[in-house]
């Protein structure tokens, strides 16, 4: 009996038969297992996009999380300082052109703009040599969770209870018992001022990147967009005052008088800092750099903005820039394609109208 | 054209067994990326060049099978094995060579930059459009699925030549000709 023989088997071919089924199982198994097909209670992205979507109505064709924003576009003009840091031609180039997208957090594309305690910025930006940079930044200073398992189960605990129609709030407590920064950035949400405009609102990208420069040099860095709008409280009672879309009238107010700005900062990090975990702070006294302006010109609205149609991938870097080990970066990548894919389906079956404007399909 | 008695030359072979090898990776690398909230980055970061990189081998591949008649089947080769075989080889092509391209017009369609590495990046070649992206990004799974299924009923076939018929069909593809 041999594997390679040539010459024809007079015994039963049923064992090599089911060898064959064996090889060809397994390899089958792997690839459904891989897949996602089966032990389904693992974390995939599909599993947290559908614990997303489980935890409100469907809004088909609108994103799945920050569903309610607009589009913007405008310009970026780096600095040298910013170009010493990495080689990326955003930093060099004069004016790169920007398209990019103001949101408010939640699943809700019809939210009110003032009760959203979380606000977020999105740019794309494609330099003069076709490199591309796509962010998402929050304006939150901090992830509330260390990892994707951690971020999923934060996400299950905010879906609603069939029982109540709200979430328990003792799955809620027990995620802020596991988590010390989940109770941090509790306190936060409680405790930070609201500003009065997506124009004074700082953004942060939380999770960190490395800068590499012309020479090879490397630096570990996380960015801000810090506004050139003076900071202005917005109060309790003058938000629940505000109209639904206070937050989108207000910006157009603003670009009726001119660009609104805002630096970009990058803080770098110092050997031993958590660059690998968004949900840790760095140390105050880190150098900060500042490596360009953006200035915002236009709004549109996103049902038929060009914003639309662009998934905010944070890992869509240009030469210089390249991604971390930070697991919640690899995760919000992996959920963003699939929100991006169950939307754009929506979009193209015409299942999306309200999320395209009035004209159905498209 | 010419012909090599019972044994493809030794460009079918070096291409189909690197071939094999970077399709199954390629194969099991896509349905891990899309699911994997840990993986994706550096698994599409593979997925990319070497898809690629499987659409050149391909022509070259197509070149060289147009060019040399592989050895024929058994000539006791039931008519309907032989069929299928014919019929699941031109498949693999068609696949082998449509999926990248599909792969590369999906991610222009979904508006996405088409890195091969950092700072190489290749020209769109559709244009950005929802409805084209979830058809193209609907068929690259599908056909995924189809391509998945013909390889292993090619493993399959191929090791029952190998184990059970033992009429050298493997061996064609496996080694060269005996001196």
């Amino acid at each position: 009996m041999s594997l390679f023989g040539n010459t024809r088997a007079a015994r039963s071919p049923l064992p090599w038969i089911a060898l064959i089924a064996l090889i060809v199982g397994l390899l089958a198994l792997a690839f459904a297992w891989l897949a996602g097909w089966i032990g389904r209670d693992r974390a995939t992205a599909q599993a947290f996009t559908d614990s997303i979507e489980a935890t409100g109505p469907a809004h088909p064709g609108f994103r799945r999380a920050h569903a309610k924003g607009m589009c913007v576009q405008g310009t970026f003009q780096g600095t040298p300082e910013g170009a010493a840091l990495s080689s990326a031609r955003v930093f060099a180039q004069p004016q790169v052109p920007v398209l990019g997208r103001l949101s408010i957090g939640g699943g809700d594309p019809h939210g009110a703009d003032a009760n959203a305690r979380v606000r977020s910025m999105a740019l794309q930006l494609i330099s003069d040599d076709g490199q591309e940079w796509r962010t998402a930044m929050n304006s939150f200073p901090f992830f509330a969770v260390p990892t994707p398992e951690a971020f999923l189960e934060q996400t299950r605990a905010g879906i609603p209870d069939p029982a109540t129609g709200k979430p328990d709030p003792a799955k809620m407590a027990a995620v802020q018992a596991k988590y010390p920064s989940a109770r941090a950035f509790g306190q936060w949400a409680r405790t930070a001022p609201w500003s009065n405009s997506w124009a004074n609102t700082d953004y942060n990208g939380v999770n960190s990147f490395r800068f590499i420069a012309a020479d090879g040099s490397e630096h570990f860095v996380r960015w801000s967009m810090r506004p050139q709008a003076p900071f202005v409280e917005m109060t309790p009672e003058q938000r629940a005052q505000a109209g639904l879309d206070y937050l989108a009238d207000e910006f157009q107010q603003r670009l009726a008088q001119g660009p609104v700005r805002w630096d970009m900062w990058v803080t770098l990090a110092e050997a031993g800092d958590p660059v690998d975990d968004p949900s840790q702070v760095w140390p105050g006294q880190r150098r900060q750099v500042k490596v360009g302006t953006l200035s915002l010109t236009s709004m549109q609205a996103q049902a038929d903005g060009a914003c639309r149609d662009v998934n905010y991938d944070p890992l869509i870097l240009p030469r210089g820039i390249k991604g971390s080990n930070d697991p919640i970066l690899a995760a919000r990548s992996a959920v963003y394609s699939q929100s991006f894919n169950r939307r754009e389906r929506e979009i193209a079956s015409g299942k999306a109208a309200d999320a395209t404007g009035k004209e159905g399909a498209r | 054209m010419s012909r090599d008695a019972g044994h493809f030359n030794l460009t079918a072979r070096v291409l189909h067994w690197l071939m094999a090898a970077m399709i199954l990776t390629m194969l099991f690398v896509g349905v891990s990326m899309v699911a994997s909230l840990h993986w994706r980055p550096v698994l599409i970061n593979l997925h990319r060049p070497l898809g690629i990189a499987i659409l050149l081998l391909v022509l070259v591949r197509l070149y060289n099978r147009l060019r040399h008649r592989p050895p024929p089947l058994p000539a006791d080769l039931p008519a309907w094995q032989a069929a299928a075989a014919h019929a699941s080889h031109w498949l693999l092509y068609g696949l082998m060579l449509a999926m990248p391209l599909i792969g590369w017009s999906m991610l222009s369609a979904g508006g996405y930059p088409v890195v091969m590495w950092s700072g190489l990046n290749l020209p769109p070649i559709a244009p950005h459009d929802p409805a084209l992206y979830a058809a193209l990004r609907n068929a690259h799974s599908l056909l995924a699925y189809v391509l998945f299924a013909t390889v292993l009923g090619h493993l399959s076939a191929a090791l029952f030549h190998l184990w059970v018929r033992r009429d050298g069909v493997f061996q064609a593809m496996a080694r060269g000709k005996p001196h």
